[in-house]
């Protein structure tokens, strides 16, 4: 490699403080600092660092985020391939769903990341790495047929008004990809709700065979059709119509297991926002009114984007609780929400978005009593410590 | 029975170098230092001119704002050079040694016979007044101030950190008259020592402490984990910390009436050709240590550990409160898509996304590339497994940015120094400095808050 590093080494005057494009700093920066990491020693403080940055980080969730994505172009091939009646094979059906799915990245990653590049310049920053990963969230928890136009317009509103302005990754209040989720839910309802856009080729109804429906077996519990959701396996396989990632349970847990596994996805997180649910579950079954109160538990924790949520979305560091006793608080009120708002407001099929950002909200407010008690317990010392000197 | 404190937090950094229990005698070194940068809170003000003959104990500087604290040539002989920075602020004062060492004489005294006034009078006069740090702050001890209690750790769980049993082989008598004198400036004196003391250990003997065991990873060894866990310090509340090895020198000044800050220093590090220890006078210059170095990688020569060391370079001086030197490869290279690397065999990390952790035993050769850039506060919970203190570190820090002085003292400022948060720069994701924020807020605490 060390031609490419000569390269580089050769244009790099060109990019720092007296040279011709200085104006590209941050932009040589990032792509020098993507190809090697930089060649920096320690200055002051410890002398030798952890192996681990923030480039690593979001690496690993990016591969734990792989499953998913694998699962949901092969999904969308497999779904086109029931609504227009035709068998396809395994390989036909991955190849038409990357086909589908490849422009929805593209179209994320070119706008979220060249916002970034303009921020980091304007600010003088280094280009953050957290959009390597909202920039595969967006896709994924976005129907397939969303039109390419409302994934970039969506993506931008998330990075300028979900991030930039409260000063880039790590300030942000909310967490971006659900952010622009939440903006095509609310300005563009159409392409995200309903029974024709989960399943590629619907809307336009080309040889789309007589009766099928597109409906994610949310809609069908939200409009009381419960006889429609499909068996449980089919839900926790993924076998259904909906967000090209959320779909698949199993291949969330595979992604949970790399997070928990390699520390970087709270697990407490997981497992409170799961204990909310199955709590605030079995509770509505317990008073049960109504046919989606009598819902088992369980079918809760795969319709919809539950389990993506919980695992990719409820664990970003950055807009959830940061203390660890706040973390179960967070997590759990999340659970909660989201089965609220999904059996008791027929508005809002998807409760598990409105749920997460909700408590992103929240979350300062959680840590800060959290913190508030440790201040207290550190005035009681000292109150004690006074008292034993009299 | 010593009652155990086991600490669960914390990390132990296995790395490559650590020291033989062999104790190695190198020749005088050709110049000696002491740099007023060693101690934090002092304005120093020059009492000596190049070219002016001293003895081993006489001032070469002494605190402005408390003229009583003096800071003593640890050699005879010929000032030869005053060190001036930015603003002519004063770097370091150079003693060359000549002859044989003279020092100035103190009358030998019984500790038991003197009052406190007494003993802090000779501290001051003598030049070992500065072994005492304050907490908070990590500061010097102010003479005036009654401190809660003196509290001493008798290990090191730093990496690499030297053996404080084996530094201390055949100085029990003058440890105990440095604790009797200590024993006058306060009535509670805490002996902080691991479960690894040996069976013959001079601490076995110590008179007059409150001895504790502590159990588990760095920094269980930091005298300010140990303050938090056996007495915190409260707003208002002073304690002070001293270095066993002063403990040492305080009582040779007593016994035999000199100021002898000689003592035993780890020379430690994967670059160093046999790790081992020599006796070695505080102040001295490194240089002829280079023997036993590799110099073939242009390493780092720290003053100190790797966590909170100084960069000194091979020419450089042992540093005041110092026991040990670690010699480290420099990292000044690049790694060609080292981040997207799981395997990097050779970097060590805590996170279980690199395979470390499948090698516990395994020893590192470390270096000092920082692995990445500095990025804002994003990753949770990583500082808060290396600090067993029951302290939020990040909001402490955040705390300090905004310069919200009441919230850092809700946040429990008085309770840390750097080296107590150093783990937590280690680990840092985000490659935040740490410590130098620390100080920037316990600067920032000390101009707010005056004397009170």
């Amino acid at each position: 490699m060390k031609f490419l590093r000569d390269i580089l080494d050769k244009v790099k005057p060109a990019f720092e403080k007296d040279g011709k494009l200085k104006m590209f700093h941050a932009t040589f920066e990032a792509f020098e600092s993507f190809l090697f990491v930089p060649n920096s020693t320690t200055k002051k403080g410890v002398h030798v660092r952890d192996a681990n940055d923030l480039k690593h980080v979001m690496t690993v969730v990016i591969v734990a985020l792989l499953p998913t994505l694998l699962f949901g172009m092969w999904n969308v091939g497999y779904q086109h391939a029931l609504a227009t009646g035709g068998a396809a094979a395994f390989g036909e059906m991955l190849w038409f769903g990357f086909l589908k799915v490849l422009p929805l990245i593209v179209v994320s990653y070119v706008v979220g990341l060249g916002i970034e590049f303009i921020a980091a310049q304007l600010r003088g920053h280094e280009v953050n790495e957290g959009f390597l990963v909202t920039g595969m969230l967006i896709p994924l928890i976005m129907p397939v047929d969303c039109p390419l136009w409302i994934v970039g317009l969506a993506t931008a509103f998330a990075v300028i008004i979900g991030k930039e302005v409260f000063g880039g990754t790590g300030m942000n209040i909310f967490n971006p990809a659900l952010l622009a989720r939440a903006f095509v839910f609310f300005a563009y309802p159409s392409q995200i709700s309903g029974t024709k856009v989960w399943v590629s080729g619907l809307g336009s109804g080309e040889g789309v065979i007589d009766g099928f429906s597109g409906a994610t077996p949310l809609a069908y519990a939200g409009a009381g059709e419960f006889s429609q959701i499909p068996s449980f396996s089919d839900l926790f396989f993924g076998f259904i119509p909906g967000s090209i990632g959320e779909t698949s349970t199993l291949a969330i847990l595979l992604g949970a297991a790399i997070l928990i596994y390699t520390g970087i996805g709270s697990w407490k997180v997981m497992l409170a926002c799961t204990a909310g649910a199955v709590g605030t579950g079995l509770l509505c079954n317990a008073v049960a009114v109504n046919a989606y109160m009598e819902l088992p538990v369980y079918y809760h924790l795969v319709l919809g984007g539950f389990a993506f949520g919980a695992v990719f979305m409820a664990t970003d560091p950055v807009s959830g609780a940061q203390t660890e006793a706040g973390k179960w608080i967070y997590g759990f009120l999340i659970g909660v929400l989201a089965i609220v708002i999904r059996v008791f407001n027929p508005g809002y099929p998807e409760g598990m978005m409105l749920a997460i950002l909700f408590m992103n909200a929240f979350a300062p407010l959680i840590d800060y009593y959290i913190v508030g008690a440790n201040i207290k317990r550190r005035l009681k010392r000292a109150k004690l410590s006074k008292e034993e000197k009299k | 029975m010593p009652n155990i404190i086991s600490i669960r937090k914390g990390l132990n950094i296995s790395l490559k170098g650590s020291a033989e229990k062999v104790l190695s005698k190198i020749p005088i070194s050709s110049d000696y230092a002491v740099k007023p940068g060693d101690f934090y809170g002092l304005m120093p003000k020059l009492t000596v001119n190049e070219g002016d003959q001293v003895l081993a104990g006489a001032p070469l500087f002494v605190d402005k704002n408390n003229p009583g604290i003096r800071f003593v040539s640890p050699v005879s002989g010929t000032v030869s050079r005053i060190l001036r920075g930015d603003k002519r602020k004063l770097l370091s004062v150079t003693v060359t040694p000549s002859g044989e060492q003279r020092h100035v004489q103190h009358a030998v005294a019984d500790i038991k016979a003197l009052s406190r006034d007494d003993v802090v009078q000779r501290m001051l006069e003598s030049g070992a007044w500065p072994f005492l740090k304050q907490r908070p702050y990590g500061i010097l001890a102010n003479p005036a101030d009654n401190p809660k209690a003196v509290f001493i750790s008798g290990f090191d769980s730093a990496p690499l950190g030297p053996d404080i049993d084996f530094a201390l082989t055949g100085e029990g008598e003058a440890f105990q008259a440095g604790i009797d004198a200590l024993r006058k400036l306060s009535d509670t004196i805490h002996l902080s020592l691991n479960n690894q003391v040996s069976a013959n250990s001079i601490f076995r003997k110590i008179k007059g402490v409150k001895t504790h065991t502590f159990v588990g990873p760095h920094p269980a060894g930091n005298v300010g984990i140990q303050i938090h866990h056996l007495s915190p310090i409260n707003k208002g509340e002073i304690v002070w910390a001293i270095e066993p090895q002063h403990v040492v020198s305080l009582g040779r000044l007593f016994l035999k009436g000199v100021y002898d800050v000689s003592k035993v220093v780890a020379l430690v590090g994967s670059e160093v050709k046999k790790p081992r220890y020599f006796r070695i006078i505080s102040g001295a210059s490194i240089a002829p240590l280079q023997s036993y170095i590799d110099t073939s990688s242009n390493p780092r020569y720290i003053s100190g550990n790797v966590l909170t060391g100084a960069n000194i370079g091979a020419g450089g001086h042992l540093d005041f409160y110092s026991t040990m030197i670690s010699v480290i490869p420099e990292g000044d290279y690049y790694e060609f898509l080292g981040w997207a690397n799981p395997l990097r065999m050779k970097k060590y990390s805590v996170s279980r996304s690199y395979l470390s952790w499948i090698f516990p035993d395994k020893e590192y050769a470390l270096d000092t590339n920082v692995n990445g850039g500095q990025r804002a506060f994003v990753m949770t919970g990583e500082y808060e497994k290396v600090l067993p203190m029951d302290i939020y570190p990040v909001h402490l820090l955040k705390a300090i940015l905004s310069e919200d002085v009441d919230r850092m003292e809700q946040l429990g400022i008085y309770e840390v120094i750097e080296e107590d948060l150093a783990l937590c720069e280690f680990v840092c994701t985000s490659k935040i400095d740490v410590q130098h924020i620390l100080r920037r807020g316990i600067n920032l605490m000390i101009k707010e808050m005056g004397d009170a």
